[in-house]
């Protein structure tokens, strides 16, 4: 044994920073230099087009690589999705499969009646439209009403600003997988919620094997993962409010009701349009917190549409890519007929608000 | 004291009185904090546990771990207990087995002689302990390092590729008059609203026609050409003066010069913002890569922690591990620029 001996845990440390350094030595440097050499290399080659075709021209140069990308993996997919839509057949590519009019469409809309799932032949996808509706419901609600909330809040002169807002904001970046797991940790039978139940004197529940429960959980952390980031939305239109309108209302007599009432409201209704706008689009899409939490259980309790659009198309066995597509068209028309009516109505209502 | 943190915890401006309101907020604003930090700190206090501790109910709030010693004659390490023995006296021996509500002991100075104790008389020794092997086990055994991997190419490479090829059309469109111009912009700002799970099958097709299935490439590529970033790169772009522009060429400047030296830099603020959300959104990104990827070596981390708890028996301590390290690079970066990221995306309103 030699004199310095080091302890094992320090000489490991030592032993991680020094790989680190080198691993980080060995990723940059030849990053950098290729990034230098590459955008060297684009510099000289769009010198040269310039040279050969004109300042006027370089224009399309510069849009080409988005709108190529743009045109492959946008434009076409979503003519691509008619035509998934209207054929059948268990192959990938175009030309295996074979036209089957709107057989697609009949299966997922023939029901005996329209508010029972079970009496559907694509009951699943029914089930799916429903558990949709009701998690936009109360998530668009919850992120409308917490986001109000919190930026009224964060918009006061208050100790910390800039710590709470941080706070609220961080869960957003989180991965929707890591944040299912989380809290799948502290939802668990075992888990900490349960023993602060027993401790607290409640009977312990099992969270995620409850339908009820489980579609509470599941909306509660899509709001909570997503909070922040409208509140920040809402906390902008907040502080375009200027401050003199409410010095007014109070010389007016007005209380802190009514300035919230009769300024606040009506001036951040904007903003919270926005949000509805923005969060409805993202809620109806629901699917990875939920899929790695619940896996769309117990039973079919938390499965949504983009669920039932994977594992149609892609996990089942076969898969089904004709009926995923056209569950993607009607998903597609949903949402656009519901932005076109949010638009419209939000647009007039702003309209008697100036009248 | 306790006194005077409360009176500085509650002081208001101006006001010596505290208002309900007060008090309210900043009960709203405790548990706010308490909600939204709390399972996170409470998975990474988790992720150094035992596997014993974690199936511990109701569980302890610290990583503790039992205390162990080697005795000679035995291969594996023996846990220690307190044990109260028969004749009242308290000892701190080692279990070799137990046998139904019977347990064995040894005294490790002295392991030849056999003490048999009641269960109810004993007591597991443990220490506050972090377990890191929770955290090195998986990156070698479970190919969580080439998650790793590759979630950091994906990340860098598609970040890249997003910022150069949008900021290049949104120079176009912005700083050009050129025919189609219009209809370009329009069918940019038309795709905006489309959801991305709506496109999903035929990108598929696409993929497959490409040969990019199970492939990091199909994992960057499809979702470069973002119209949110062309639109809000253009919409800053468009307040630029042109007459900078217009002095760079009178002084011989090419026009990617032009791009590359004056508009970029000029609109890095945004270009940031940008750089954020999409770093962000790569890393977490689940879907797409849900579809395309099969095999375990190309998997990035958000997929590799699913295929994990997928598992039969989920192995709470190595998935918390994981997750910790997944949200370790954002929450790093995160507490560097909270205030440069909140803001930016309250000034330039980016939908993530």
């Amino acid at each position: 044994m030699s004199e310095i001996n080091v302890h094992p845990e320090i000489s490991l440390q030592l032993q991680i920073r020094r790989q680190t350094q080198k691993a980080i030595k060995l990723l940059t440097v030849p990053l950098v230099g290729l990034l230098i050499v590459l955008l060297n290399g684009i510099g000289l080659f769009m010198d040269a087009i310039q040279k050969r075709i004109g300042i006027r021209r370089m224009a399309y140069i510069f849009v080409l690589p988005n709108m190529l990308l743009f045109t492959v993996f946008s434009l076409l997919p979503i003519l691509g999705n008619f035509y998934y839509a209207f054929t059948a057949g268990t192959k990938v590519l175009p030309e295996n499969r074979y036209f089957a009019g709107t057989a697609n469409f009949e299966f997922l809309l023939h029901c005996d009646n329209y508010l029972d799932p079970g009496s559907c032949r694509a009951d699943l996808f029914w089930r799916g439209l429903f558990n949709t509706v009701n998690y936009v419901v109360f998530a668009v609600g919850g992120i409308l009403l917490f986001s109000l909330i919190t930026a009224v809040i964060l918009n006061r002169p208050i100790k910390g600003r800039g710590f709470f807002r941080g706070v609220f904001f961080y869960p957003t970046l989180l991965s929707s997988v890591v944040v299912a797991l989380l809290w799948k940790w502290v939802l668990q039978r075992q888990g900490i919620l349960n023993a602060s139940l027993t401790g607290l004197g409640l009977e312990p529940v099992n969270f995620l094997l409850n339908a009820a429960w489980s579609n509470f959980w599941v909306i509660f952390i899509g709001v909570w993962s997503n909070v922040g980031f409208y509140t920040l939305i809402v906390l902008a239109g907040l502080q375009a409010i200027p401050g003199t309108l409410y010095e007014a209302a109070k010389i007016d007599g007005a209380g802190p009701w009514d300035s919230f009432r009769y300024i606040t409201l009506p001036l951040v209704k904007p903003s919270l349009i926005v949000v509805f706008v923005l969060s409805f689009i993202r809620c109806v899409q629901v699917f990875d917190h939920v899929f790695v939490m619940t896996g769309g259980g117990p039973g079919t309790a938390t499965q949504y549409i983009v669920q039932y659009i994977y594992n149609t198309g892609f996990s089942s066995n076969p898969p089904n890519l004709g009926v995923a597509a056209a569950a993607s068209l009607i998903l597609g028309l949903i949402l656009l007929v519901l932005t076109l009516i949010q638009l419209r109505v939000t647009g007039s209502g702003e309209e008697t608000d100036y009248a | 004291m306790l006194e005077g943190i409360i009176r500085f915890l509650f002081r208001t401006r101006g006001h010596g009185r505290l208002h309900t309101t007060d008090i309210l907020m900043y009960v709203y604003l405790t548990l706010g904090t308490f909600l939204m930090f709390g399972p996170v700190v409470w998975g990474v206090i988790s992720s150094f546990k035992t596997p014993a501790e974690l199936e511990k109910y109701p569980p302890s709030f610290l990583p503790y771990a039992s205390k162990t010693v080697a005795v000679e004659g035995y291969d594996r390490p023996l846990s220690m207990y307190t044990v109260t023995l028969d004749d009242g006296s308290v000892a701190e021996l080692a279990q070799v087995r137990r046998v139904g509500i019977e347990a064995q002991f040894i005294d490790p100075a002295n392991p030849d002689a056999l003490i048999k104790v009641h269960v109810d008389q004993t007591e597991p020794i443990s220490s506050l302990a972090l377990q890191w092997e929770n955290y090195t086990l998986p990156l070698e055994r479970f190919e969580f390092f080439t998650f790793f991997k590759n979630s950091i190419v994906v990340t860098v490479l598609a970040t890249l590729l997003t910022l150069l090829i949008n900021s290049m059309a949104a120079f176009a469109l912005s700083k050009y008059d050129f025919r189609g111009r219009d209809l370009i912009f329009l069918l940019t700002i038309s795709t905006l609203m489309i959801p991305t799970t709506v496109t999903l099958v035929p990108n598929f097709l696409i993929i497959t026609e490409l040969g990019w299935v199970n492939s990091l490439v199909g994992v960057i590529i499809p979702a470069v050409a973002s119209p949110t970033s062309v639109f809000l790169l253009r919409q800053y772009m468009l307040t630029l003066p042109d007459e900078l522009l217009e002095a760079a060429r009178l002084d011989g400047a090419s026009e990617w010069r032009i791009y590359w030296q004056i508009v970029v830099p000029l609109s890095a603020p945004a270009i940031a913002v940008l750089a954020i959300f999409s770093v962000n959104w790569r890393w977490n990104d689940f879907l797409w890569p849900l579809i395309v990827l099969t095999h375990t070596e190309q998997f990035t981390i958000p997929i590799g922690l699913h295929l994990f708890q997928g598992d039969y028996q989920i192995e709470w301590q190595y998935l918390l591990a994981m997750s910790v390290l997944a949200l370790l690079p954002i929450t790093v970066i995160f507490a560097f620029l909270q205030k440069y990221i909140t803001t930016g995306i309250a000034s330039t309103g980016i939908k993530m």
